[in-house]
């Protein structure tokens, strides 16, 4: 009798497993939806390209069996902007944490929005940096413990739908690692859509954050975000902000078109350069 | 191979070096830039913006210079020639993807207009301060190439070969002109698609199954598959094997950095360009390069028509350093004078090479303004007397 294999193997480098991720961990559920969303759509590895940051989520980019770049902190967005603009046949995926994309690299999250380039950011969102041993991140909720916050987190932190909303993005949504069935087809519509796109997925922590703040085990997480969570899609993204072990408003919120970063520049300078206008997608690297 | 005639303006202009050093990129083949505004080098991308549209090429303005740093490097993945462009305070910020650049060997080119610093400093005046920085000025052990045009017709030149070299090393190439040189305007001529020398990457030979991103060939680079074509590279900034894996050891360590150190270091009489004035009797010998490389030929002339035996050594690639020439020169003469605008950088490597061979003895200029040749000429005189 043949090994029993994981239908998901496929997409995935299995001479690098065990990954670094601890027992309860949601990264590697957001891998697997990932890669359902892959082999759901019948995805070619060749047609898409995964760029990762720096932390526990960037370690994505090692554990798929697809071309990946492990960037450095808080640059997987203005990285995977170039390589699509450079190969704009191919589906550019960022898979990184709140603090590599959102604190570090807010800037670049917000100007890629703001351009439209067409990327698909999936925001692994566990509150910390678990990497380094559990510090406050840019949405570590008022009041939770992190060691660079020993008396509770006293800054407010972003709403991150409403963050990628307001900056541009035309597909925004967020789903728990609970919603294993929506996550993976909200990453399925997102890679099929041009454009910015932005996924937040709520992720435990239970080595790190979740036993700092006494928020129980992996499953204790299952069962706060099966318990406290509430799909409204479309919500207003303004309303969608997190407290501590409080309601968790998931969804899709914003879904909408307008042109791309090339398409944009296209138009742009082919209506000003008429016939001198030498497109980039015209003069062919690998298509 | 020849170069795609698109982006090559071939005639005779009339250009400064920041527009110069853009006809180089274009000429070169490079399709996809990125930028940030910065005095002294905001023309090169002014010029990029306008041109790069009717040759096939992308342009985008980026929110700062640590994204510009990065961009280039997905496109350089993404199988383009690339370049940003910037000047100190820029340069700073790209740091951190200068160095990623080296460990991933990504070939991509960095034009850094130099003005005085440090910090803020003289945003409109030339200096030569960020030498040193080019070479380390990321952290850890790592090599990268250096050049050091002075004139418009070089930036243009030199710009090409900066393509070159980078294709050829896989390596972050820092095109280190000045203030000077980039607003300087003189006679550029470009010559013929097919007059032009360019080089590419070399893509993988083997089969695609045995193809390993790291694994070196005799040249101690790797072949750079391109993204999309199913060899499923994997590539980071992690100390990594030659399948690109991030492995923990100092062994793994070890045998990479020091090849990324080697593959420049050991091949440097590939990577060296000099030139040299008058140096066959000479027994001072004036190290300078850059806009100084000038300012000494006025220097050079002037202590000839004294009679003094005095020789100039202009390093055009400034790192890897041109050990081997100088060492050879520093059991010739009796010294090397060194004007630099900064206050002692390329000295110190000339001063380590010359060892106490001959003496080394620094023209220091803080930036801002060029050297007085008469200046140099007194500390010649002063050496041999």
């Amino acid at each position: 009798m043949s090994k029993a294999t994981n239908p998901v193997e496929s997409y995935l480098r299995m001479d690098r497993m065990p990954s670094i991720w601890c027992p309860g961990c949601g990264i590697g559920i957001v891998v697997n939806c990932f890669a359902r969303a892959l082999q759901q759509m019948g995805v070619d590895h060749d047609e898409l390209a995964v760029v990762s940051g720096i932390g526990c989520t960037g370690r994505i980019a090692g554990y798929v069996d697809i071309d990946s770049f492990h960037t450095t902190h808080g640059r997987p967005i203005p990285f995977a902007t170039g390589l699509k603009v450079a190969r704009p046949d191919l589906k550019v995926i960022v898979m990184s944490g709140e603090g590599d994309l959102v604190s570090i690299g807010g800037n670049h999250l917000i100007h890629a929005a703001r351009r439209n380039s067409d990327v698909k950011v999936i925001c692994v969102n566990n509150f910390t940096y678990a990497m380094t041993g559990g510090q406050a991140g840019p949405t570590a909720p008022r009041h939770s413990i992190a060691t660079t916050a020993p008396y509770g987190s006293f800054d407010k932190p972003f709403n991150l739908p409403f963050l990628a909303d307001s900056t541009g993005a035309v597909y925004v949504a967020r789903w728990t690692t609970y919603h294993v069935r929506q996550l993976t087809r909200s990453m399925a519509e997102a890679m099929s859509k041009p454009g910015f796109c932005f996924i937040e997925v709520i992720s435990p922590c239970p080595t790190i954050f979740s036993r700092r703040n006494r928020l129980g085990d992996g499953l204790d997480a299952m069962r706060y975000y099966k318990n406290s969570s509430k799909v409204v899609n479309g919500a207003n993204t303004r309303m969608v902000g997190l407290d501590l072990n409080g309601p968790i408003i998931v969804g899709k919120f914003i879904d909408r078109d307008r042109p791309t970063l090339l398409e944009a520049m296209d138009e742009e300078i082919g209506s000003k350069l008429g016939k001198r206008y030498v497109p980039y997608a015209t003069t062919g690297v690998q298509r | 191979m020849s170069a795609d005639p698109k982006g090559v303006l071939t005639g005779v202009h009339f250009l400064d070096g920041d527009h110069a050093c853009c006809e180089g990129a274009l000429a070169a083949g490079c399709r996809v830039v990125f930028g940030y505004p910065i005095t002294p080098s905001t023309e090169v991308v002014e010029r990029i913006a306008r041109r790069i549209p009717t040759v096939g090429g992308v342009f985008v303005q980026m929110e700062d210079e640590i994204a510009s740093s990065i961009a280039i490097q997905g496109a350089a993945w993404g199988g383009q020639k690339v370049m940003t462009v910037s000047s100190g305070p820029g340069i700073s910020l790209m740091m951190e993807h200068i160095g990623y650049a080296a460990m991933t060997e990504t070939p991509c080119v960095f034009i850094n207009v130099q003005r005085a610093g440090p910090s803020t400093g003289l945003p409109t005046l030339a200096a030569q301060g960020d030498m040193m920085q080019a070479r380390w000025g990321s952290h850890g052990d790592y090599e990268i190439i250096a050049i050091s045009p002075n004139s418009p017709q070089e930036c243009f030149e030199l710009t090409v070969h900066a393509f070159n070299l980078a294709e050829r090393f896989r390596v972050p190439v820092m095109f280190m002109m000045d203030e000077s040189v980039g607003h300087m305007t003189e006679r550029v001529v470009i010559p013929n698609p097919e007059q032009l020398k360019i080089e590419n990457r070399q893509p993988p030979t083997g089969p695609k199954e045995e193809f390993l991103a790291y694994r070196p060939k005799k040249n101690m680079v790797p072949e750079m598959a391109p993204v999309g074509a199913g060899y499923k590279i994997h590539v980071t900034g992690l100390t990594h094997d030659e399948r690109g894996y991030p492995v923990m050891t100092p062994e793994v360590q070890h045998g990479l950095v020091v090849r990324l150190v080697d593959k420049i270091r050991k091949q440097r009489d590939q990577i060296c360009i000099n030139e040299e004035e008058q140096i066959e009797d000479a027994e001072v010998v004036i190290v300078a390069y850059g806009i100084t490389s000038r300012v000494v030929l006025r220097t050079l002339q002037m202590a000839r028509d004294k009679g003094l035996k005095v020789g100039v050594f202009r390093p055009v690639v400034v790192w890897p350093f041109p050990e081997e020439r100088l060492r050879q020169l520093a059991k010739q003469v009796k010294a090397f004078v060194v004007p630099e605008l900064n206050l002692g950088q390329v000295v110190l490597e000339v001063e380590r090479i010359a060892a106490g061979d001959a003496k080394t003895i620094l023209v220091p200029h803080a930036g801002g303004g060029l050297h007085d040749p008469l200046q140099i000429l007194q500390v010649v005189e002063e050496v041999l007397r």
